[in-house]
């Protein structure tokens, strides 16, 4: 058998430096990277939606969303919530240190399946992360898309992701930001929001079911719960899109973590179709 | 009447004579008897091979014993399979070393340099002796697997692009081996056989008055071995030619009459079953203990050791077989998809059988029968996969999935 020669590149990881440490949340930080030297697997820029195994010295690898696409000097943003090991080292990483990043991996969010329709984002927590490119693509293009709502879901006002970028979209006056939270955890804090969980936020959102595409992501309960109720409201599951997350360790369908039935997620995904996902994501542990 | 495929008669010196031929140029490897079980393991000829002895498999029972010829290949197969030659249980990737470099480095972040593992590194020419049609099959699994994709795993390609295969027909098959099924064996190579083409295809003929080894090449480098010991052989004949024909139908009848997997539309039927009833039966047998991902042939989950040296100076990333029954395979943070072991258990044959299929376009299963082998409860997968699919229903998933 007549075997190609492969490169080493999708294993080997870029030594990318700490240019910003943003904290987001008590146990959420977002960092800017930027490369050192040319990058293994060529200059490929990530798309929304897609994925890099970052490591810091010496912690294990993680899948990391991009938060914010290569800008100035082919800087990325990845927003991890420490909630581990090798999370919680990468965000203790401060400006000037190294991170290893393997990718870009996985598909993206399909934009151009929303061209001269209404946006629907709907995000629950960290799930903003992944989102934010979205966001940024449809604002940076604003003529090419019908309205736009941005929904967010946080378990409390301390929790919320983007403050500033939420504020930021919010003041622009040609999108409409809405954000909800589970409750106020701090019993003495002031929030001024809606407070109950982010499908309700539908109701208010004001879009053309029949020419809408939504892109959602969150924890899976509530993915589940919002491509219900945006059916509820007259949206195609065909038009709408789902970020899942499962295990992974390489990040080119070699290692069989990622598994969800027949999708390797990591190489099929992690955006996917909701038509494609959902009836998945029903069967209990699958 | 000799046949035109190239094809020669060879007795069990002139085979030593070619596996001696082999073995200047190559690391050999083939079955050796060990701790009372027929694996692999280095040979210089047909004095290391395990002459005389066969296996008797049950589910959860292996026993290696006499038998009453001198056949060299007589047995099916052991716990191990080629898969840790092209795919290393451990396998080290790369490392990543820092210093520091003075003020206002903390710990030396800023300087730090990748050090990836040369996939050639300790690969060198070897050739594998009496690969049977399900292994075979299973190398070809393996390449869709690991070779298929938009990245080919490198240390894969390196172990695997070099490989001279000797793959030897297999009519002593094991109680537990179901090749028909797969239509993977017992015919080690040949029309219709889903593995890549061996480098030479013996048959072994041993009968009381007759102890020779039919040798057909497959390649130019099977061609060349075949002609360097045309000394010590004759032409095969159609005679030959029919009965090892002869043969394999007689191993195929036996084999699946006593073992048959219904693997038409297995993968709807499957897919269709995720809640039978069945699955909690046998997760209360299941012991969750990974030995059938550990034989089987085309499991290739893999996870990533990172190690640090006391120093703190230099981190290592080493690849390790993994198996989809440990609860950290399939972890996220706040606890595990696959909390159960009758998840992990249906997550293993549902891949196997069914999702397989959609991932790789094939199936992941080839019959050889070692899950069932050396499963220390004995379950046996063709059982469980019967019954919670159940047979074809004619027309039911006209779909069908595979045939």
């Amino acid at each position: 058998m007549a075997i190609a020669e492969p490169t080493v590149a999708p294993l080997v990881p870029q030594l990318l430096e700490v240019r910003a440490h943003r904290r987001e949340t008590a146990d959420t930080a977002t960092l800017t990277l930027a490369p050192t030297g040319p990058t293994a697997l060529g200059d490929a820029a990530p798309r929304p939606g897609q994925f890099a195994m970052l490591a810091a010295f010496g912690a294990g690898e993680v899948p990391i969303s991009y938060s914010a696409m290569a800008g100035h000097g082919g800087a990325v943003e990845h927003t991890v919530r420490s909630v581990g090991a090798a999370t919680a080292a990468l965000a203790a990483a401060r400006p000037g240190d190294l991170v290893a990043s393997r990718g870009p991996f996985g598909t993206g969010w399909d934009l151009d399946a929303a061209t001269g329709r209404d946006v629907v984002v709907v995000a629950g927590g960290i799930g903003l992360a992944p989102l934010r490119g979205v966001v940024d693509a449809v604002l940076a293009d604003r003529d090419r898309y019908g309205s736009v709502n941005v929904l967010v879901g946080a378990r409390t006002p301390d929790d919320l992701c983007f403050a500033e970028h939420l504020r930021g979209w919010s003041a622009r006056g040609d999108v409409e930001v809405a954000i909800t939270v589970d409750r106020l955890g701090d019993p003495a804090s002031r929030w001024p929001g809606a407070i109950g969980v982010v499908t309700g936020l539908l109701d208010g959102a004001c879009f053309d079911p029949d020419a809408a595409t939504a892109f959602v992501c969150g924890p899976e309960v509530m993915m589940r719960a919002t491509v219900r109720a945006l059916g509820v409201q007259g949206v195609d599951v065909a038009d709408v899109q789902v970020s899942v997350e499962r295990s992974m360790t390489c990040g080119v369908g070699h290692c069989g973590h990622c598994q969800l039935g027949p999708v390797l997620v990591c190489r099929e995904g992690p955006v996917l179709p909701a038509a494609r996902v959902l009836p998945l994501l029903e069967v209990r542990e699958r | 009447m000799g046949t035109d495929t190239g094809a020669v008669v060879v007795d069990v010196a002139g085979f030593d004579a070619l596996l001696a031929l082999l073995a200047r140029e190559r690391r050999v490897l083939g079955p050796v008897l060990a701790d009372g079980v027929i694996g692999i393991g280095e040979i210089a000829g047909v004095a290391d091979l395990p002459a005389g002895w066969t296996d008797e498999q049950a589910p959860g029972r292996y026993r290696a014993v006499r038998r009453d010829d001198d056949a060299l290949f007589g047995y099916a197969v052991g716990q191990r399979s080629w898969r840790t030659e092209v795919n290393p249980s451990r396998l080290p990737l790369l490392q990543i070393r820092r210093r520091r470099a003075g003020e206002g480095d903390r710990d030396g972040a800023r300087h730090q340099e990748v050090l990836p593992a040369d996939p050639r590194a300790g690969v060198e020419p070897t050739a594998w002796v009496g690969v049977r049609g399900c292994d075979l099959a299973a190398l070809a699994v393996s390449d869709r697997v690991l070779l298929g994709g938009e990245h080919p795993d490198p240390h894969y390609a390196e172990r695997r692009r070099d490989v001279f295969v000797v793959a030897v027909d297999c009519t002593s098959p094991a109680s537990t081996c179901f090749c028909p099924s797969m239509g993977t064996g017992p015919a080690a190579a040949g029309a219709g056989h889903p593995g890549p083409t061996p480098d030479l295809h013996v048959h072994e003929v041993c009968t009381t008055d007759r102890h020779e080894l039919v040798c057909r090449p497959g390649t130019d480098a099977g061609r060349a071995l075949l002609a360097a010991v045309a000394a010590e052989a004759r032409p095969a004949t159609a005679a030959d030619e029919t009965t090892a024909a002869e043969a394999i139908a007689e191993a195929a009848r036996r084999i699946d009459e006593h073992r048959h997997l219904d693997a038409e539309g297995l993968a709807g039927r499957l897919e269709a079953a995720l809640e039978h009833p069945r699955w909690d039966d046998v997760a209360e047998r299941c012991l969750s203990c990974a030995n059938c991902t550990l034989v089987c042939p085309t499991c290739f989950c893999s996870t990533v050791e990172t190690t640090t040296d006391l120093a703190g100076t230099e981190t290592t990333r080493t690849r390790v077989a993994d198996s989809c029954f440990t609860l950290d395979h399939s972890y996220l943070h706040g606890g595990s998809v696959h909390a159960s072991t009758r998840s992990r258990y249906r997550q293993w044959l549902t891949h196997k059988l069914d999702t397989w299929w959609d991932q790789f376009g094939t199936s992941g299963c080839t019959g050889c029968g070692r899950c069932t082998t050396w499963c220390p409860v004995g379950i046996d997968l063709v059982e469980e996969a019967t019954a919670i699919a159940g047979p074809t229903a004619v027309a039911a998933h006209p779909e069908g999935g595979p045939s």
